[in-house]
């Protein structure tokens, strides 16, 4: 403990390590070793991106979401309209979804603030429901229960055309993916990022160390709604289609799940969480689709029950565990 | 030549709830530097006084100012930034952080920078270099790397005292600092208490009335939200309605 | 007209009677436990699904399936509630929140594994089909029974809760937790038993619903039930059984008369009043904390 200089556990932390710089070269590897499978690759990409959204908010802010598929579906709709509306430019259409979604995050803001507990729950919750009931009810517009048709995404770039295989899609998913983990990464270790933590640990106590958290959880409320969006706008645009359940409570419960898996409030919980979550997806529900909300379920009270730090978290203390017992041995020599 | 302002003061705060009168015309003044005891009865409204400075709760009546400046409609953190600070009675700490990062963090905001989202530590170290040392000065330098649930309850206490002192108080107010500390452990907690820098002025709610006569300078009993008397320890030592209050009990030992 | 809006009135206070029944024992438990249980629609639908099979494949009676319905949901809740909950009391509410979404996700797929994916109907004896003249009113006879039946249920709560020496102990319980201990009560046991008595009434209540509503599916514990559920309890007030009473007939009236006269904007504007109210009284209004 001595020879740590005294600020040193900080510079660490968010120093870039060589672990990270292989997982984010592995999945840019993709193509290489699983080219049947770009597009699952890419909806992991998306699912991630989408849990990181929620990472921020829950994992590190400790603020419960149970509609985040409001922004997600938004993002999407307005990607897919734009797209459907002659708008078919990917970049600046992405963009577009990102605000509309970062827009609406800030006005849900002002409400969720104020609370806390079982009514937050009830609005995030409420949120969700009431904008996946409006697009239903919208069906003019949104396509209803049929979903939004006839989305058309230009080339990338006017070079590369989104095509079956979904390589232009892989692409595009993993630099949008990795420029936004790079972003909640440069957050989550900055003063700021350091206050929303300590919010999370002791919400009560951060206005006597002098802290205004009301003006810094809008603007996190807004920063994640936007990310949410990014992951919606990318999934409306590589599969060209928006569904209903693009909003469904379904999606909003999937999400806190996918990140409760990984685990929540160390930046790549939300990228693990997806990738089991996804793969395990598609080999239980290919068997029989009905009952895979049985294993997700399992799944969901086996984590809480065993490992509630998630599969990052608990492998983190395996780890620990290990080194404190290989510690002892060598002790013991 | 007039009296120097007072570092704290209160004219009139009143506050109830209900039939329930916590503070009633409360009149108060804490000099710079002092050392002052706030003691009274269980339920004599001595927490919720506290509460009241510090913008917790919202007085009915009154008014409340920090050197001069009247601070009775301000925000809790905007009172803290002008240097009223407290410390929580039941330990309030944030458990999965190191005293390192609970510390830098209040140093960040302290300085302004805690709403900077894209700036990394690594052009800050300074801030953690400072909040190193004072983990020193109130000796927890060898748990600054611990996990603060893990801690003792001792050093909790003690973190409580450092996370306020981070925040560079003028006017530290102490909620029963030592409450529920065992013997062995409290000798830290008492040095650090005797070691507070001069220039802040402290009030501390204490039931331990040997910690009582041992640092307080000045003290103000508080009786079902009103100020019974003040006076110095000798004072209130010899006061026959203290005495009735408090039945003699804790003041024979 | 007035024939119209007293058919409506009458509609929406069967509704509103039987949302009661179903969200009663969460609202107590949670005022209770502050226990986030989003698996007590599970509760109701397992009620539904006992009751279907109680009287179309072991042919026992309509009326004596309900309270067989009722003291086998309560005693899957005690069962429950003493393996599984207690554990979680002092947890953060995610953790409720995680756990309990995991049981009813997997109570949806187990559902759908033993009774299938199809809407499934009950059996109701013949007298409890088609209209029946009330006070001048034509009315269906099964909708006047519900509010009938849950209409005395509901008083038989609120005075079991006001005069009862065990309403009164989780009058008690719910008010401050730690005192009632101190009074010694036994806060473990009567959590228990309010909790089987939620479990059993959500499980009465879900049986009654089936034929209201036309069939019960296996999803029905995860769609805009949890969420009346949840309504009925944070309107209401965390633990005041007056307060979910009222938070439920409006609701139910609420419904009935949104559905009638606005159907299309009907299923979001629901969501946005409670929005708005919980803006307005985040504590419920009639609730205190």
């Amino acid at each position: 403990m001595e020879s740590i200089a005294p600020g040193a556990g900080f510079e660490r932390r968010s120093r870039l390590r060589a672990g990270e710089v292989l997982l984010w070269l592995a999945i840019a590897a993709a193509p290489l070793y699983v080219p049947g499978h770009l597009v699952l690759a890419s909806q992991i990409l998306i699912t991630a991106l989408f849990a990181l959204s929620l990472d921020l908010l829950l994992g590190y802010g400790g603020m419960i979401s149970l509609g985040h598929a409001a922004y997600f579906g938004t993002g999407a709709y307005t990607a897919g309209l734009l797209a459907q509306h002659g708008w078919s430019e990917p970049i600046s259409g992405l963009v577009a979804a990102m605000l509309v979604a970062a827009a609406l995050g800030f006005a849900a803001s002002f409400v969720i603030v104020r609370l806390s507990g079982v009514a937050l729950l009830m609005v995030t919750l409420g949120l969700g429901l009431l904008l996946f009931e409006l697009a239903n009810a919208l069906a003019d517009i949104t396509g209803g229960s049929d979903g939004l048709q006839g989305v058309e995404i230009a080339p990338l770039l006017g070079l590369f055309g989104f095509d079956m295989v979904g390589r232009t899609g892989f692409v595009y998913a993993y630099l949008v993916a990795l420029g936004a983990f790079a972003l909640v990464r440069r957050i989550v270790h900055s003063p700021f990022g350091l206050s929303l933590q300590g919010y999370r640990e002791n919400p009560a106590r951060m206005a006597q160390i002098g802290a205004p958290m009301a003006a810094r959880l809008r603007l996190v409320n807004t920063i994640s709604a936007g990310l949410a969006g990014l992951a919606g706008g990318l999934l409306a645009q590589t599969t060209q289609f928006v569904g209903l359940d693009a909003l469904g409570f379904e999606r909003s419960a999937e999400v806190v799940i996918i990140l409760i898996l990984g685990g929540g409030g160390r930046l790549y919980g939300g990228l693990v969480g997806a990738l089991v979550f996804m793969i395990g997806r598609d080999v239980l529900s290919e068997a029989n689709p009905e009952y895979w909300y049985f294993w997700l379920g399992l799944i969901l009270v086996l984590v809480v029950l065993f490992m509630p730090q998630g599969i990052l978290g608990g492998g983190a203390a395996l780890l620990v565990r290990l080194r404190g017992r290989a510690a002892l041995g060598e002790a013991a020599r | 030549m007039t009296a120097p302002t007072p570092a704290l003061a209160t004219s009139g705060l009143s506050k109830s709830f209900g039939a329930l009168g916590v503070a009633r015309s409360i009149d108060f003044a804490l000099p710079a530097g002092a050392r002052h005891a706030l003691i009274g009865p269980n339920g004599a409204g001595k927490t919720s006084f506290i509460n009241l400075l510090t913008g917790a709760l919202a007085p009915d009546a009154g008014r409340i100012s920090l050197s001069g400046t009247d601070i009775t409609e301000m925000p809790t953190h905007r009172r803290v930034k002008l240097g009223l600070v407290r410390t929580f009675q039941i330990t309030s700490l944030f458990p999965d952080f190191t005293p390192l990062e609970s510390l830098t963090m209040t140093i960040c905001e302290r300085e302004g920078v805690a709403g900077r989202m894209l700036r990394g530590f690594r052009r800050l170290s300074h801030l953690a270099d400072e909040a190193h040392a004072l983990l020193a000065g109130i000796g927890l330098a060898d748990s600054a790397h611990a996990i603060t649930r893990t801690l003792p309850y001792g050093r909790q206490r003690l973190l409580e005292i450092g996370v306020a002192l981070a925040a560079r108080p003028r006017v530290l107010l102490l909620d029963e600092p030592a409450a529920g500390v065992p013997e062995k452990e409290s000798g830290a907690l008492l040095e650090a208490i005797a070691a507070l820098p001069d220039d802040i002025a402290v009030m501390f709610i204490e039931h331990d009335m040997d910690l009582v006569f041992r640092f307080a300078r000045s003290i103000t009993v508080l009786v079902a939200g009103q100020v019974l008397c003040e006076g110095t320890p000798a004072q209130i030592a010899e006061d026959a309605r203290v005495r009735e209050v408090y039945l003699g009990a804790h003041f024979d030992g | 007209m007035a024939v119209e809006l007293l058919t409506l009135l009458f509609n929406g206070l069967a509704y509103g009677v039987l949302l009661f029944l179903m969200a009663i024992g969460l609202s107590v438990t949670m005022g209770m436990m502050n226990f986030v249980n989003l698996a007590h629609g599970a509760f109701a639908m397992l009620g539904g699904y006992l009751g279907i099979s109680l009287t179309t494949r072991a042919g026992v009676p309509f009326l004596a399936a309900l309270p067989l319905v009722f003291v086998a949901v309560g005693a899957v809740g005690a069962g429950i509630e003493v393996t599984l909950y207690r554990r979680f009391y002092r947890s953060p509410q995610l953790t409720h929140v995680l756990f309990t979404i995991g049981l009813t996700f997997m109570a949806v797929a187990g559902a759908t594994y033993v009774w299938g994916s199809q809407i499934a109907a009950m059996r109701v004896p013949d007298w409890l089909i088609g209209q029946t003249m009330f006070l001048g009113l034509q009315v269906g006879s099964y909708r006047l029974f519900l509010l009938l039946v849950g209409g005395a249920i509901a008083l038989a709560l609120v005075f079991g809760l006001e005069r009862t020496r065990f309403g009164a102990m989780v009058r008690a319980t719910v008010d401050n937790r730690r005192m009632a201990q101190s009074l010694g009560i036994d806060v473990g046991r009567v959590f228990s038993l309010t909790f089987a008595l939620g479990s059993g009434l959500a499980g009465l209540g879900g049986a009654l619903a089936v034929n209201f509503l036309g069939g019960i599916q296996p999803a029905f514990p995860l769609g805009y039930l949890l969420v009346y559920f949840l309504i009925v309890v944070t309107v209401g007030g965390l633990g005041s059984t007056l307060g979910a009473l009222a938070a439920a007939l409006l609701l139910g009236l609420a419904d009935a008369a949104a559905k009638f006269y606005a159907p299309v904007i009907a299923s979001f504007a629901i969501y946005l009043v409670m929005v708005v109210l919980l803006m307005w009284r985040p504590h419920g209004i009639l609730g205190r904390r």
